[in-house]
């Protein structure tokens, strides 16, 4: 089970990682701003994962935090980009 | 007991992991910024959903599962407002007459 | 082990497209998102704690600090990407971080295995102290100085931040003007996860003395929630020169120094504690440190005072 558990782990990072190719090479901001909600939701399944397949259930806070933090990057992204477009115009 | 428990995450957690996959090919194949951010922000919070289903599953004690969903709907619900947010950046919301 | 190599090529990976990446803003992507990878190495590592802290300090709030500095210096910035350094300095440059990559591949491996640890000591005099997290023991007891220099230079640095206001805003608000538009959708997600990070800035902060968490990771959340609602307009950023501000920020090492010094009455050294009364003095402690912490993080992201306090 665990090591079942640690491959699905796996396996949510590679499509995150995948994921992020895309991403990060995406021109323009619009793109980017993506890879925060990509990176929190994946970093979120990797994390309860990881809490029960190596026995570390302090991961579960790990991804609470996670949740909030990525949120309010996010937040921060679109709030950064909306003056950016304000300045220009 | 046991043997049901870990089938049924077995089967919760592939499928929650196909999901993910599919958000990703979603993220890759999608043509405009708009329809990617569906693919992005469904597809893998439905993979997170049933990923935590599954979890829930091995889960030793109440509190622990409790945190587990906790964890979820905090995801689910900042990715839904946060998503709004996001589009609403890629196309102010010029609204078609 | 293919998990732990994947892991590491991801982040490599990420780390080398925030080096090559030609814009600060997706530099500060790249940024957040080699945090947050990070923050997957270290519970793999078994150190929660450190996942924690990285997670919320490391990746989430120096995101939001770098992204002000990006915005601010977005005038320049076409300015600074059209620079091209000499061959001679890169060529420098790249000696030497060939030659530091060098030395570090040598050494790790040289390293004594097991490595030497004070792990045993700690969590044998853990009883002593009344918590349940050595982490914590480490930060609150046995090293507590270093926590009460922490906290005092990122006052310190706060009042750098500070320094750098033009002479005639001295004393006004900081960040750029926010709107508030009660049907913008920033305005709804905030007043949805606000109280929400609020709750869990408290819980993480509680559960600190058993598990991981703790002081600075909470004040890190509550932080956060508080420069969602500037951003949102909901709230102002508060002029620098009130007096509850300042207040706030002094109170949590106020009370550490002042807990210290009584340590010479009650204990016999600066910063020890009673016996049976040190969970109780820690918690004294950790209270105001955390809110002035929590206040000084936002300030920092805030930025120096640009804005004049009269309308």
């Amino acid at each position: 089970m665990a090591d079942f558990l640690l491959a699905a782990a796996g396996f949510v990072l590679a499509t995150v990682a995948l994921g992020l190719v895309r991403i990060l090479r995406g021109p323009g901001d619009a793109d980017r701003i993506m890879a925060a909600q990509l990176l929190g939701t994946g970093g979120i399944a990797a994390l309860v994962l990881l809490a029960e397949a190596n026995g570390v259930p302090a991961a579960v806070d790990v991804a609470l935090v996670l949740a909030l933090l990525a949120a309010f990057v996010s937040v921060a992204f679109v709030e950064s980009v909306a003056r950016s477009t304000a300045d220009r115009t | 007991m046991n043997l049901v428990f870990d089938v049924l995450t077995v089967l919760a957690v592939c499928a929650g992991a196909f999901f993910f996959l599919a958000g990703t090919i979603g993220l890759l194949r999608f043509p405009d910024a708009l329809s990617r951010l569906h693919a992005l922000t469904k597809a893998d919070n439905l993979g997170l959903g049933l990923i935590v289903l599954g979890l829930l599953f091995q889960a030793e004690e109440l509190f622990v599962a409790l945190k587990l969903i906790g964890v979820w709907l905090l995801g689910l619900l900042a990715a839904a407002t946060v998503t709004q947010l996001i589009a609403r950046a890629i196309q102010p919301a010029g609204l078609r007459d | 082990m293919a998990f732990d190599a994947g892991l590491a090529v991801l982040v490599l990976g990420v780390a080398s497209w925030t080096i090559a990446a030609r814009d600060t803003f997706a530099a500060v992507v790249g940024f957040v998102a080699y945090g947050l990878l990070l923050a997957l190495i270290w519970v793999r590592l078994a150190a929660p704690d450190v996942a924690l802290t990285e997670a919320a300090i490391g990746s989430g709030l120096t995101g939001g600090l770098l992204l002000g500095a990006s915005t601010r210096l977005r005038r320049t910035e076409s300015l600074a990407v059209g620079e091209k350094p000499a061959a001679a300095l890169r060529a420098a440059t790249i000696g030497l971080c060939i030659l530091v990559s060098a030395g570090l591949a040598a050494i790790i491996p040289l390293l004594p295995e097991p490595a030497p640890t004070l792990a045993a000591l700690a969590a044998a005099n853990l009883v002593a102290t009344g918590l349940g997290n050595p982490v914590t023991a480490v930060l609150m007891a046995y090293r507590a100085i270093d926590t009460l220099l922490e906290v005092v230079v990122l006052l310190l640095s706060l009042l750098g931040v500070w320094s750098l206001t033009p002479d005639h805003l001295w004393g006004s608000l900081p960040s750029p003007h926010y709107r508030a538009d009660s049907y913008e959708t920033v305005t709804f997600v905030t007043q949805l996860l606000a109280p929400i990070g609020i709750l869990v800035g408290i819980h993480i902060f509680w559960i600190g003395s058993v598990a991981p968490g703790g002081e600075f990771q909470g004040a890190t959340i509550l932080a956060a929630m508080w420069i969602l609602t500037m951003l949102s307009g909901l709230v102002d950023a508060p002029a620098v020169n009130r007096r509850w501000l300042r207040l706030l920020l002094i109170i949590g090492p106020v009370v550490f120094a002042a807990i210290g010094l009584a340590g010479f009455a009650m204990a016999g050294a600066f910063l020890a504690y009673p016996t049976n009364h040190a969970k109780l003095l820690i918690l004294i402690i950790e209270v105001p440190v955390t809110l002035s912490v929590a206040a000084m993080l936002t300030l920092l992201v805030a930025g120096p005072p640009e804005r004049s306090s009269h309308r």
